[in-house]
């Protein structure tokens, strides 16, 4: 029997393609205030971290597995239309079709014109950041289509209206005790007094009430970690099986992917696939990994009736040729993110779009224009750290730094630090005049701080002082010791045996 | 890595670097002593200013050149550049080439500098092939890993090898020592509640090791850490690396901390 749809899918919306990140300074407030948040942070570090270490320490060649991965993708992008067409002729010749879209509207139009062919009612989805990009779950239920998550973390914040804050672990700033309250508030008809206490009763519910909706979709929808050119496949890696029935028992499956996600060949998609799973959560597979060719062909069990593969560019061609070209290598294994600091203190949602986290500070300014994203290539104190981590290599704070010369070329920061630079630069290439004003700078400062080695507050030094004290000057500076001391030598040299 | 055998006696150039001139000359004064310890002959430019790193992290491209360029030929005549700083070090010799790479009338006189460029502690033990010092230290120190330092330029184990040859010395490390602080230069004060979350993990990392001395190579990411365990009322006292190393403790109070005779 079909039981009806949790009231809270029906009417769950999706605003994630509005951005909040002109508020990101807001944003990181509210966040660093929010103690639940903060213990759920707080699991960031020995959860991911601490796997990946370990799994990279047991490939000893893990660094050469980078470098192969790092060639691939830059191949394929140095032929990116090559590869797109071969992949495009593979899956035709498979029975599957391919739709080439610019951007979200035309994605969306096209999902929902496969929709109406087939007179489809509910869509199923397993976990797709392409299509939060492109906000299809809010598009799609203004169509009147019921749309249901099947990933659970997924599950976990469409009953909770939320967007994804992580991009392989959507519900990572929940705690279960949240969970249970959203699956009691939505899961109606079920023993009030049921034990919803460990991971394991929520997730044997989650089951439960998924399952029907597998056997009663229409059309099952997935992102895509890799297309393969040679063979026309989409791939998908995941923990849950989730994605696997959603693309076989749904008569049709649409995989959703953006252009850069094709690669050469099986094998290349093997090598690359040896550091996504340790990078992201330090498994050497995922549990899932799904190869997906064409419809079901007459001699197969099952499969869906029809294959379609939704292409999307959004932006990213604009990218090909520029100086952000290297981020179009990025698996969306999310070590950039588990491993920084800033994302680790304000968690995903302060980013305000979809990508969070040093790799989302750089492809969102890609995609959304940086004069809607300023705060995040500058929210980085520019580590390390990411890249170190990173298994394509992607020098993401030398790509935050080139968005931050993009910003100051038009002139978007704020006009104080502009004129500061100036006027420090001013400074700094006049020796002597810069050496008169630190030294008494440093002179005053000193007398400010008087014995005690430290101001606690400073005018205009706000943004130090709210934090922390100010550690005060010695009182002289190098270079007037050091002038002082070579005098004092070259009199003792000239001087009298 | 293979280092080019250094000179008998190179002449080095100091690169103090601007923080390290207006707020700490005791560390100055500490490379000093210790590049002399090691047989170089020390020089340092005048006219030096700021590497320009300020301005090239905040997308002025224009104002960093025009700060680092007379570095180029200030410091062409010097075997070496030295920095008691990974983050200033790394700015020359990684991000110079980077910085001029649309002048190629000078590019090759920056790629010369940047590869002669270095920060104080590696060149002491890698080119210099300092084994132990000579000084005594009796307390138990931490030692945090600036970013720039250890990623940059893969500055790990050598402060650390030189530590243990300091006689009285233990070092205790942190559970995340090389976990960025929050200071990130003009990161600290444009995202200061961030800065701020960041460096109380980190002083909070700092305390459970039971040191009392806090140490790094960086002077920003000392002025971080120095101010916040000062706010917090703790009394770690905090020092650049290259004091304990020349044995130059008795120069000044730690970073942020009161004077004895309370001048």
């Amino acid at each position: 029997m079909h039981r009806a749809l949790p009231v809270a899918i029906r009417k769950g919306n999706n605003a994630m393609h509005v951005s909040t990140s002109p508020k990101f300074r807001e944003n990181a407030h509210d966040a660093l205030l929010d103690q639940s948040l903060q213990r759920a942070l707080g699991r960031l570090k020995t959860g991911f971290k601490d796997k990946r270490s370990a799994a990279i320490a047991a490939l000893p060649e893990f660094e050469a597995l980078r470098d192969k991965a790092v060639e691939i993708k830059n191949h394929t992008l140095e032929n990116l239309d090559h590869y797109l067409t071969a992949f495009e002729a593979n899956v035709k010749a498979n029975g599957g079709h391919v739709h080439w879209c610019k951007d979200s509207e035309e994605a969306c139009q096209t999902i929902l014109k496969i929709c109406r062919d087939k007179d489809a009612k509910s869509v199923l989805k397993g976990k797709s950041m392409i299509s939060e990009e492109i906000g299809l779950n809010a598009f799609l239920e203004k169509q009147d289509l019921q749309v249901v998550e099947t990933d659970l973390g997924e599950y976990i914040i469409q009953l909770r209206h939320e967007p994804p804050s992580h991009i392989i672990a959507p519900a990572i700033h929940v705690h279960k005790e949240q969970v249970a309250d959203s699956f009691r508030a939505t899961h109606k008809g079920r023993d009030p007094n049921r034990v919803l206490d460990e991971p394991r009763d929520l997730l044997d519910e989650a089951r439960e009430v998924m399952r029907e909706h597998f056997f009663a979709a229409d059309i099952g929808i997935t992102g895509a970690n890799f297309l393969i050119a040679e063979t026309g496949t989409s791939v998908i890696v995941t923990n849950e099986g989730n994605g696997d029935l959603t693309q076989t028992l749904s008569r049709v499956h649409i995989a959703v992917a953006s252009l850069e996600k094709v690669v050469p060949t099986l094998e290349d998609a093997s090598t690359i696939l040896r550091v996504l799973a340790r990078s992201a959560t330090g498994q050497e597979m995922s549990s899932y990994t799904t190869f997906s060719t064409g419809p079901r062909r007459a001699e197969d069990l099952d499969g869906p009736q029809e294959y379609h593969v939704v292409l999307l560019d959004n932006g990213r061609s604009n990218m090909l040729g520029t100086d952000f070209q290297d981020m179009l290598r990025c698996i969306r294994c999310a070590a950039c993110m588990n491993h920084c600091p800033v994302y680790g203190a304000v968690g995903g949602h302060a980013y305000g779009w979809v990508y969070p986290g040093p790799m989302g500070s750089v492809l969102t300014p890609s995609l959304i224009g940086i004069n809607q994203s300023g705060h995040l290539p500058n929210a980085s104190t520019f580590c390390g750290k990411c890249e170190e981590v990173c298994p394509m290599r992607i020098p993401l704070p030398k790509m935050m730094r080139h968005w931050r010369e993009r910003e100051f070329e038009k002139h978007l920061g704020a006009s104080s630090v502009r004129y500061g630079l100036k006027g420090w630069a001013f400074m700094a290439s006049r020796p002597r005049l810069y050496r008169a004003a630190t030294g008494l700078a440093a002179r005053l400062l000193r007398i400010l701080g008087g014995g005690r080695g430290a101001l606690r507050s400073l005018p205009f030094a706000g943004g130090w002082t709210q934090i922390r004290d100010l550690p005060v000057p010695e009182g002289k500076t190098f270079k007037q010791l050091w002038e002082e001391q070579q005098k004092n030598k070259s009199r003792q040299d000239g001087g009298p045996k | 890595m293979t280092s080019p055998i250094p000179p008998v006696r190179p002449r080095v150039g100091l690169f103090v670097t601007c923080l390290v001139d207006m707020f700490r000359p005791t560390v100055g004064f500490s490379a000093v002593k210790l590049l002399e310890d090691a047989g170089c002959i020390v020089d340092m430019p005048m006219d030096q200013t700021c590497c320009g790193q300020p301005a090239f992290n905040s997308g002025d491209r224009d104002s960093a050149k025009k700060v680092a360029r007379p570095l180029i030929a200030m410091f062409a005549g010097y075997d070496y550049v030295v920095a008691p700083s990974g983050s200033c070090a790394g700015m020359i010799s990684k991000h110079f080439p980077e910085l001029f790479a649309d002048e190629p009338a000078i590019l090759a006189d920056v790629k010369a500098l940047s590869a002669k460029t270095h920060e104080l502690v590696s060149f002491l033990t890698d080119i210099m092939q300092v084994k132990t010092l000579n000084v005594q230290f009796d307390g138990t120190v931490t030692y945090h890993d600036s970013c720039s330092g250890l990623r940059e330029l893969g500055v790990k184990q050598q402060p650390r090898a030189l530590l243990q040859t300091v006689s009285g010395l233990a070092i205790r490390e942190m559970k995340e020592p090389e976990t960025c602080c929050g200071f990130g230069g003009t990161f600290c004060v444009k995202y200061p509640e961030i800065s701020g979350k960041m460096v109380g993990d980190k002083t909070a990392d700092i305390a459970a090791t039971g040191a009392t001395t806090l140490l790094a190579g960086d002077l920003g990411c000392l002025m971080n850490m120095a101010g916040k365990l000062r706010r917090e009322g703790s009394d770690i006292e905090v020092r650049h690396v290259a004091e304990i190393l020349a044995g130059m403790t008795d120069h000044a109070p730690g970073i942020a901390g009161r004077d004895p005779e309370g001048k």
